[in-house]
């Protein structure tokens, strides 16, 4: 289940991979959409954790363009839906992530990304 | 009460390769349970579990907490440990994120004091250090229990990384056992991190004493 809420906090942890390391890029997907239960306190306490840019990048890749390039001043009943399907509906079950700086490549398989690095790429 | 999670799914050919609830895993959820209402209280918005091996435990927290009120992350280094762990979140219809990682490596740089309920049963039996360190790379069921020097060397690991990781109102659960030192192990998280600690629950299991220690600010 690599959701996109999920997605957004995994960065490359290559050693020496510090800056630029993050979103991931999404690559060769096959993505499942599965119905989940809104919370709307969850999603309003969870918005200021969420790295904007980074989000509407990863949906776009995803092809769901649904969401404004920036965070809206009101947050309101429908943008809170949109929010709440781009960030718990969509999951990414085969595929990979690619590190923008380093160009690390993490497999994603059966809905579990791979982060593990080989002995001599930890830092 | 809150029912023990449905682990069923699980047969006798996963338990070689992912740990199978035992005593450690009950302690660890009768202190969660203990301490529902100060949980709720806190309106996690992210849970972390470190090793989460059948999935049980995050499991147990989501019937705590709902399933829809906080993030659930899982990180194991075993590829069977996250397949087990998701399908136990199937199996209770509860949303398990299962990460295959070391600790919360690929996490860290995102979370810095975001975790609000950080939960950790290491492998906590001492062993020779060569033999923790061989369960780690073979990323196989060895690695659930061979903690090395003194049964510290994979606690100590992640430690040093607690502080960074939890919320304000953060609260860190550790399963440890005598052998680990526990008086030892809050002096350092007081005296290095400044983080305060309480034994929330003990148990003896055998030959094992069993500790539930509780960090927070």
């Amino acid at each position: 289940m690599v959701r996109l809420i999920t997605h957004n906090l995994l960065a490359c942890h290559v050693k020496g991979c510090t800056s630029n390391n993050f979103p991931l890029a999404f690559k060769d997907v096959q993505i499942e959409l599965r119905e989940a239960e809104m919370n709307p306190d969850f999603l309003r306490g969870f918005l200021p954790k969420i790295d904007w840019n980074a989000l509407v990048g990863a949906a776009r890749e995803l092809g769901d363009t649904s969401l404004p390039a920036e965070t809206p001043e009101m947050i309101d009943e429908e943008f809170l839906q949109t929010l709440h399907h781009v960030l718990l509906e969509i999951h990414v079950e085969e595929g990979t992530m690619t590190c923008p700086n380093c160009a690390h490549v993490y497999p994603i398989s059966n809905g579990i990304p791979n982060m593990l690095l080989a002995e001599h790429e930890i830092g | 009460m809150i029912p023990t999670p449905d682990i069923s799914h699980l047969k006798k050919s996963d338990y070689e390769h992912v740990y199978e609830p035992a005593e450690d895993t009950f302690l660890l959820l009768d202190a969660l349970e203990q301490d529902m209402e100060q949980l709720r209280e806190i309106q996690p918005l992210v849970c972390l579990e470190i090793g989460s091996g059948s999935g049980c435990v995050s499991a147990f927290i989501t019937k705590i907490l709902g399933p829809s009120s906080t993030l659930f992350l899982c990180t194991d280094i075993n590829r069977f440990a996250a397949d087990a762990t998701r399908a136990t979140g199937k199996q209770n219809k509860v949303p398990l994120e299962p990460v295959l990682a070391s600790l919360a490596s690929p996490l860290s740089s995102r979370l810095r004091r975001a975790v609000d309920i950080l939960l950790f049963n290491p492998p906590y039996v001492p062993t020779i250090p060569d033999e923790a360190d061989d369960a780690q790379t073979g990323a196989g069921i060895q690695g659930s229990w061979a903690g090395g020097n003194g049964g510290m060397q994979i606690t100590d690991t992640f430690l040093q990384t607690v502080e960074r990781l939890l919320s304000t109102k953060g609260r860190f659960y550790l399963v440890a056992v005598k052998d680990n030192d526990i008086p030892g192990i809050r002096a350092r998280m007081l005296g290095d991190y400044g983080l305060k600690s309480e034994i929330t629950l003990h148990r003896r299991a055998g030959r094992e004493h069993l500790f539930v220690l509780m960090f927070h600010r």
